[in-house]
């Protein structure tokens, strides 16, 4: 036993390691949400198989006073409740720290290690005394280690108790179960465990101006406030909940309650190919029109993406990226995507990106990419990933201010044509190098026709070099007006910064907990995350003081960096990469460790860049 | 872009809109003289005279290759979106999702709806997408110089003498298998069936389809090609004459002769079949199909409306979508706005 341990509150990681379609989900969210639900600051990740049962699965809570929700790799507690992975998951705790397992059946000696305490409680036992149904008795063992949990990490049992109640408001006998099943595990701990851990928790107020939302679920409310009326997709991990949400928030807002008749269209298409066809389609005949994908969906979208760029078409893709290439690992995250999408399609081509970092900015930058896309007339990609999309997040309330009313960007209507000589589709174009579009059934006059083969500033077919050439560098001219409409990139500055880093989304939370713990440990860095392509100018001027900048992101190649030398004038010397992309979220010790080594030993710089 | 004389010949009379045929043409053809797909041209031009369809409230689109040239060659008034090929189904599908109240044409090929867009096609046909969806159907790809298409028949051949072997994809066979609600086939040759047809197509509330056997002068009008000229005028059956009546006109009582069939369209219009055929009932998928592959089996090209479902509900009625384009909606309908956003946030605490 360590019982000389210092008590900690409110700071610790624990690991829950299950079988995959077990039910262990709810009993995991229970926890998280009863944590959230006592103010104190939490991060659950999800670390699922692409697999319907029987695989490994684990969930990851971390409580951080400080409010940190990057990944821990420190495990205070794991809770083992898959035999399969037992060997693999009790190596993973730390020193001192605890296994809970389920003690029905003797652990295998070899797994015991001396420096971790194991505590064991016998819940197929209880359960199978507890319940009859064979199904019951698999589920309830999770709700009873949650049980278990309760007593040993001193969560709030009122709190427990509501969440269950509230869930299962509707079903009577499935509150009983659960409420059995809880105090099954919870008694069995406070009768023979030291309860409550060293590791625990406290009631705080740090929660109460927040929720508990995935970037998917928030994603989808931001394309519902934007006024999207078309969403066309195709079922893919991890972006389907995207269209799930969309479709029910639909159902909710969207549908006469009298006659039934919705003020939306969600079409399921046959392929990724039609679902961004519909899309462009949509976008060109006046609607907001989104669709939601991930990487293999990138790839089929390619085609008409570029067809939607050079015919200058609006259209809204949430790309909610996974691990690749190919099909890679469906359920595993990642920043791969970055590259494929700023350039997606064959030619010269070239989109606007935009980088959420949690579901807060989902919800934001989706209303964003709509108004980003009408004004400049091009498809916008919002690179999401499975860890914001997928996960459960603890972050501050949605708001909305009534008085935002969509950027439609030019739009000529009869009045304004009845004003023209002739209308041309290309040209005029304004300062910011975008042209006027019309829309199918308004005006004759407004006729054009839309093509993705060469045309030429006044919108005829045309194979001439100049005036193809004329085009074309007026996309590239209008891609880089973009810069100053896309969201700015967030500084956060450091006192006597020797080094800059640099990230995108996902990684946020990770790179800010970097950077303070090494300010700790005397390497300041100011950290700069960008929120968009194209790069705003705070990126170069960020670089341009610092002889050492460091790139944070989540592929094998450091596409982030590639884009920043593609895109800027920032010298390649002085951009270092940092790179994780096994496909679990970003922890912050990994930052730690590579900035550490690489300003410590600027020699070994080569061999990680 | 090379324009028409704009002459304006004293026998050109306007429509009720005081639009002449004239005015529902487009820019000059730059396909081979001769082509079939110019026949076509021709008769969308004459179909949308007739139906007085104000040219902005029309959308043609097409998709890449011969065929999906000619919407350049029609109503220079419409909005048009030569896309990407075989992606044509699904760029009519998001416009018509975005605004219900325009007429939809799409004009493909063999190459475009048979091998790159057949998912897509079969998928607009699923949908019952509204819209009138002409394949202009020769049998090769002509601008990349003469490869066969997937609608090749077995044993036709090539220019260069090659015959071909594998199996056809009918687009006709095809669109009744999967439930399609209007189908029918003509030949750019036949405009007096061609333009009724096109009319009853515009007017269906649902997927149309038009099968369009239009020779290439330039690849496939050759002895020994199956899609030629002279092959298909000698082979071509009409089992349905199909007569369009538009909801104006008076119907005269003669067709409810015992040869004839006619189906009110929602519009009010009529379409009325002659049937050349006794025992064809363009009404039943089954015995049509029977009678169809009964006929192609004797080598012959069976023409006409040749089924007919108007009772089928399209892809706004199984969306419910509401009255009012989806475009068209002013966005105050739209956003639940900030107090909704706070109460339903309630849910995730």
């Amino acid at each position: 036993m360590h019982q000389e341990q210092l008590v900690r509150i409110n700071d610790f990681a624990f690991k829950l390691a299950n079988v995959n379609g077990t039910g262990s989900a709810s009993a995991n969210g229970l926890l998280m949400q009863a944590i959230f639900r006592m103010g104190i600051p939490v991060s659950g990740k999800n670390l699922f198989p692409s697999n319907i049962q029987g695989l490994p699965t684990w969930y990851e809570v971390r409580v951080s006073n400080a409010g940190h929700t990057a990944r821990a790799l420190d495990y205070d507690l794991i809770v083992a409740m898959n035999a399969e992975t037992y060997a693999r998951d009790i190596k993973e705790v730390r020193t001192g720290g605890w296994v809970l397992y389920d003690s029905s059946w003797p652990l295998p000696p070899a797994l015991l290690r001396p420096d971790v305490t194991f505590l064991g409680v016998p819940l197929a036992r209880l359960c199978n005394e507890a319940f009859a149904e064979p199904r019951e008795r698999i589920l309830m063992k999770n709700i009873a280690y949650a049980g278990a949990l309760v007593a040993l990490l001193d969560i709030d049992m009122t709190v427990i108790d509501k969440l269950l109640e509230e869930k299962f408001a509707k079903k009577k006998g499935l509150m009983e179960s659960n409420h059995k099943a809880l105090r099954l595990g919870y008694d069995f701990a406070t009768g023979h465990l030291d309860c409550p851990l060293p590791i625990r928790l406290q009631r705080m107020d740090a929660t109460s101006q927040s929720i508990l939302i995935d970037g998917n679920t928030a994603t989808a409310l931001g394309c519902l406030y934007a006024g999207a009326t078309v969403a066309a997709w195709y079922p893919i991990t991890p972006a389907t909940s995207v269209m799930d949400a969309f479709k029910n928030y639909t159902e909710k807002f969207r549908k006469d309650s009298k006659t039934g008749k919705r003020n939306v269209c969600i079409l399921q298409a046959e392929d990724e190919l039609a679902a961004i066809g519909m899309v462009i389609g949509a976008a060109w005949n006046g609607a907001r029109a989104f669709t939601s994908t991930a990487g293999p969906g990138i790839s089929l979208m390619s085609e008409l993406l570029g067809l939607a760029y050079y015919a200058e078409i609006p259209a809204v893709v949430v790309d909610v990226q996974r691990t690749g290439p190919s099909t890679g690992m469906p359920t595993r995250t990642q920043q791969a995507d970055i590259l494929a999408c700023a350039y997606a399609s064959h030619g010269d081509t070239k989109h606007i990106l935009l980088f959420p970092a949690n579901p807060n900015e989902c919800f934001h930058l989706a209303v964003k990419a709509f108004d980003l896309a009408e004004r400049f007339q091009t498809p916008v990609l919002m690179l999401s990933d499975l860890d914001i999309g997928m996960n459960d997040w603890v972050t501050p309330r949605l708001t909305w201010d009534d008085g935002y009313r969509p950027d439609r960007g030019r739009v000529l209507g009869a009045a304004e044509l009845a004003k023209l000589e002739k209308y041309y589709r290309y040209s005029p174009a304004d300062e910011n190098n975008v042209a006027a579009r019309t829309l199918p059934g308004i005006d004759p006059k407004g006729a054009f026709f839309t093509r993705g083969s060469g045309h030429n500033e006044l919108g005829g077919y045309t194979e001439i070099p100049d005036e193809y050439q004329a085009v074309v560098d007026r996309l590239a001219r209008k891609h880089r007006s973009a810069a100053k409409f896309v969201p700015e990139s967030i500084l956060v500055s450091a006192e006597g910064a020797t080094f800059g880093i640099i990230t995108i989304g996902g990684c946020d939370a990770a790179v800010r907990e970097a950077v303070e713990l090494l300010s700790k440990a005397g390497l300041h860095g100011d950290y700069l995350r960008i929120r968009a392509f194209p790069f705003d100018a705070a990126v170069e001027s960020f670089c341009a003081r610092f002889d050492k900048v460091f790139v944070v992101e989540q592929n094998r190649d450091g596409q982030l960096r590639t884009l920043l030398i593609a895109e800027t004038e920032i010298s390649k010397e002085k951009l270092a990469s940092i790179r994780v992309y096994g496909g679990f979220p970003l922890s912050a010790r990994s930052v730690v460790e590579a900035v550490t080594a690489q300003m410590k030993a600027p020699a070994a710089k080569e061999a990680i860049s | 872009m090379t324009k028409k004389p704009s002459i304006l010949h004293p026998s050109l009379r306007p429509n009720k809109l005081g639009l002449t045929l004239r005015q529902y043409e487009g820019s000059m053809s730059t396909l081979c003289a001769g082509c079939g797909h110019d026949s076509v041209t021709a008769a969308i031009v004459r179909a949308f005279w007739d139906l007085e369809i104000p040219p902005h409230m029309i959308a043609k689109l097409s998709g890449i290759g011969c065929s999906s040239k000619t919407p350049t060659y029609f109503v220079s008034g419409a909005h048009g979106f030569n896309s990407a090929h075989g992606r044509m189904p699904a760029i009519a599908t998001g416009a018509n999702a975005a605004h219900r109240a325009l007429t939809y044409i799409g004009i493909s090929g063999d190459g475009d709806s048979l091998s790159i867009g057949l998912g897509q096609m079969c998928h607009a046909i699923r949908r019952n997408l509204n819209m009138l969806y002409v394949i202009e159907n020769n049998g090769v790809y002509g601008l990349t110089k003469g490869q066969f298409s997937a609608s090749a028949d077995v044993g036709t051949k090539s220019k260069r003498g090659e015959a071909n072997r594998q199996a056809p994809i009918d687009p006709v066979m095809l669109a009744l298998g999967l439930g399609a609600s209007f189908v029918a086939r003509s030949f750019s040759g036949d405009k007096a069936q061609l333009v009724p047809l096109l009319r009853a197509g515009l007017t269906h509330r649902g997927f149309a389809l038009i099968d369009v056997i239009s020779p290439c002068v330039t690849f496939n009008d050759h002895e020994g090609s199956t899609k030629s000229y002279r092959h298909t005028r000698e082979r071509n059956v009409e089992v349905a004459r199909a007569d369009f009546i538009p909801p104006a006109a008076e119907i005269t009582a003669d067709y409810a002769q015992g040869s004839t069939i006619s189906v009110q369209m929602h519009d009010g219009s009529v379409v009325r079949f002659t049937k050349v055929a006794e025992d064809y009932d363009p009404t039943n998928r089954q015995s049509a199909q029977a009678h169809l592959q009964a006929q192609m089996a004797r080598g012959e090209v069976p023409t006409g409306l040749l089924f007919l479902d108007k009772g089928a509900a399209d892809m706004h009625e199984l969306n419910d979508t509401t009255d009012v384009p989806l475009a068209q909606l002013p966005y105050e309908k739209l956003c639940p706005g900030r107090a909704a956003l706070d109460k339903l946030q309630d849910a995730f605490r």
